[in-house]
């Protein structure tokens, strides 16, 4: 049966179901479905870490292996460096391109490296917007309040401070650059409500708000002259004799050679890790997020924190084929879009939180009432078309015009027919431990955006992604760059690595893989030799 | 995976996929219809470094051309972005490699005169249109690049806000204009130059500067944690 058959229960239950109402589960039925459903507590999908700075803490095991997995870099390398700089900056994403920015602006050498094109990263995906308390009637208190909220209590408070006190500084920076946020007539910035914010507080750029940020960052990286190493994943870190950082090795993707980059200062800024797939999941997350910042940071022996948390966003689009994983703004429930499963019944209040509506989706295809697409997929309608028939006519078109666009590439007329989702792996909630200067415990290795930890807690509130980035890109960045001046270059050793490899060993060795990752393994080895392969 | 195949009521079994020949670089493949371009480079065996960004129609790495069967046209998508269909013949484009201007946005005397310095090249097109039809992101892009030059800046800017600088629009300009990097150029000096600052902002950083939260701060950062989570249940 086709997806258009199979689509024809939810026209068909739509007016019934107009006169429901769905309560919001009490306390207990909503601890028992998220211990029960949500995958942050799938105890099959976790493990303890066996050694390093974080051993014995649980984490999921697609990311254990990898951090307790091997280097490519031998413990005699040639370490005789290519390139030689104050400030190496690694990752092109929002944190990268901000750190590299401010750090050239002290004066500092800087050289950049990224292992796709600048610019490749979640951050241009950002279509929600950032989080900035601008507004009369906002503070940055009520900003602090309402992410700690989001984040269970657990957000790291000093972080959380630097982040809502140094917003408005920063959407000026933007605005001085050229970022064109929207405004209101009186050409004030114009702000809108995000899930679990209790005042109006995200600055957009349309639904292009990452795209448009990116872009001018991009550019003024070009204009500053930053040296670019393009396409060159980092494989490893040096160190010197004090454990301090000095440098990365890095491999060229287009001819696989290593290349040497000595630093007074690294700052990581690699980003999330959507593409491990986390439980079999789809991701909304860029061709490169693979964690790689992680595995380079826990060889050195820097201490990860929240790393047993992940966001997994409640709408990602199941079908098409093309759009699998791809967000669905939750604009559409909140205007009142029904959840609804193969028996043309909702089964969750759509307007709940985040982990529960994830939960419930998850519930409902576990138990078997689940939408299988053409491609195997499962998932549970999100009722569009309703949008137009409470609201009349025309309303998805003119509310949500860049997913009408999105789907209407491929044939799908979201206002006449509904779309097919299930949670997609998001956002990593935890990363690498950093003071309020974005350094790590290890000297001289600055850790900014997705891949540091501690700021958002156990769940990221809608928003303050994009607004992390530029502040811990920039904190990293002033301090590694203001820092050059006073020290020396010091030595080019692998001796971190040498200690890693003794404690494996002491552990009954490493996982067995080689990390960091670099990119997905999406190429198929061989071909099918029958139809069912 | 998350999903289990036994789990499933009132529906039949996965369809098999239907298979499509199509043709990569000159070269013929037998894909699964309907998968995306950069998908069947994968299920091809094919290794992708260059040619894959963020996978979701925004960062532009992905510019291909392609031709559907027996049609002459050759068309420009995201690779990401495209389902795959029999007949289909299509390559990934490298970079092309465009003339960037360098400039200070933030120390631009005469923004809209300096255009003409920074892109010369602007002012003549010949209207051939060959970059709007090369846009995947239907942006009229000769029309931007005359707005341009008739220092029309805020149209520009928001015209070209789909812009994903796939850069599909230079390859083919007779007058060799990258109209997406004169977009570029006039969005920032757009914003940078010609918007209103926002006033509410300077207060807002004021207001941070002399301390106006402190004694809120002092008040907040001294609670135990009990103390803390009823207060953020009493901000609504």
């Amino acid at each position: 049966m086709d997806i258009h058959a199979l689509q024809q229960i939810v026209h068909q239950t739509r007016d019934a179901r107009r006169k429901q109402t769905i309560p919001k589960f009490s306390a207990a039925d909503r601890d028992q479905l998220i211990h029960t459903y949500h995958p942050d507590y799938r105890a099959s999908a976790y493990r303890p870490i066996r050694f390093g700075p974080n051993m014995n803490d649980q984490t999921v095991v697609e990311l254990a292996a990898l951090l307790e997995g091997d280097s490519p870099i031998a413990d005699n390398a040639d370490l005789t460096p290519h390139y030689t700089t104050d400030v190496l900056v690694i990752g092109g994403g929002g944190a990268g391109c901000a750190a590299a920015l401010h750090a050239h602006g002290t004066g500092a050498k800087v050289i950049l490296a990224t292992k796709l094109r600048l610019g490749d990263s979640n951050s241009v995906m950002a279509q929600g917007g950032m989080q900035i308390s601008v507004a009369p009637e906002d503070s940055p208190v009520t900003h602090f309040l309402d992410t700690l909220k989001g984040g269970h209590m657990q957000n790291d408070h000093e972080l959380l401070k630097v982040m809502v006190e140094e917003g408005p500084s920063i959407a000026k920076w933007l605005i001085e650059l050229g970022v064109l946020f929207d405004r209101q007539a009186d050409g004030n910035l114009h702000v809108k409500k995000g899930g679990g914010s209790s005042k109006p507080r995200l600055l957009t750029c349309s639904d292009y708000t990452g795209l448009e940020i990116m872009r001018v960052l991009k550019d003024e990286v070009l204009n500053q002259k930053i040296q670019l190493l393009e396409f060159c994943a980092a494989v490893e870190l040096l160190s010197d004799d004090n454990g301090h950082c000095t440098g990365a090795i890095f491999k060229d993707l287009d001819n696989h050679r290593h290349v040497v980059v000595a630093a007074k200062s690294v700052i990581l800024a690699t980003g999330g890790i959507g593409r491990l797939h986390i439980q079999g999941f789809p991701t909304s997350n860029h061709y490169g997020a693979t964690g790689d910042g992680l595995c380079l940071s826990y060889r050195m022996g820097a201490k990860l924190d929240h790393i047993d948390t992940f966001q997994y966003h409640p709408s990602g689009a199941v079908y098409p084929e093309q759009l699998i994983g791809a967000l669905v703004t939750e604009g559409i429930r909140s205007e009142g879009g029904h959840l609804v499963n193969a028996k043309g019944e909702r089964f969750v209040n759509e307007l709940d939180t985040r982990d529960v509506v994830s939960s419930s989706i998850i519930r409902e295809c576990g138990e078997g009432r689940g939408i299988r697409t053409m491609s195997g997929r499962v998932g549970v309608w999100l009722d569009t078309p309703l949008l137009d028939a409470e609201h009349g006519p025309g309303t998805v078109e003119k509310h949500f015009p860049a997913m009408m666009m999105q789907f209407e590439r491929f044939g799908i007329d979201i206002s006449k027919d509904p779309v097919l989702i299930y949670p997609t792996l998001h956002y990593q909630n935890g990363g690498v431990k950093i003071d309020t200067n974005s350094e790590t415990n290890v000297k001289n290795l600055f850790v900014a955006g997705e891949a540091s930890g501690g700021l958002h807690g156990r769940n990221r509130l809608m928003g303050n992604s994009l607004l992390d980035l530029m502040v811990f890109g920039k904190r990293s960045g002033l301090t590694a760059g203001s820092r050059a001046g006073s020290m020396q270059q010091g030595t080019l050793t692998v001796k971190h690595l040498q200690r890693f490899r003794a404690e494996a060993k002491k552990h009954g060795n490493s996982s067995g893989v080689i990390s960091p990752m670099i990119l997905p393994a999406y190429t198929r080895k061989e071909p099918e030799r029958t139809a069912n392969g | 995976m998350a999903q289990e195949d036994a789990n499933v009521i009132d529906q039949p079994e996965v369809l098999r996929h239907k298979m499509v020949t199509i043709e990569i670089s000159g070269k013929k493949y037998e894909v699964p219809e309907g998968i995306t371009v950069i998908k069947a480079l994968w299920y091809t065996g094919q290794e992708v470094v260059r040619g894959a960004g963020c996978l979701g129609g925004f960062c532009g790495a992905c510019a291909t051309y392609y031709r559907t069967k027996d049609d002459p046209k050759v068309r420009t998508c995201l690779a990401c972005q495209m389902a795959v269909e029999d007949g289909m013949s299509f390559t990934i484009m490298p970079p092309f490699p465009a003339r960037k201007a360098l400039y200070d946005i933030q120390t631009l005397k005469d923004p809209k005169q300096d255009l003409f310095n920074l892109y010369p090249e602007a002012p003549l097109c010949r209207n051939c249109n060959a970059c709007t039809e090369a846009c995947p992101q239907k942006i009229d892009v000769r029309e931007g690049v005359w707005k341009a030059v008739f220092g029309d800046f805020k149209s520009v800017s928001e015209m070209f806000m789909d812009c994903v600088m796939c850069g599909m629009c230079t390859p083919v300009c007779i007058a060799d204009i990258a109209p997406n990097l004169v977009a570029l150029y006039v969005s920032r000096a757009q914003g940078a130059h010609f918007t209103e600052k926002p006033q509410g902002l300077e207060t807002r950083i004021k207001e941070i500067q002399d301390g106006r939260f402190n004694e809120e701060w002092t008040k907040i950062l001294a609670m135990n944690e009990k103390e803390l989570a009823d207060h953020c249940a009493t901000v609504k």
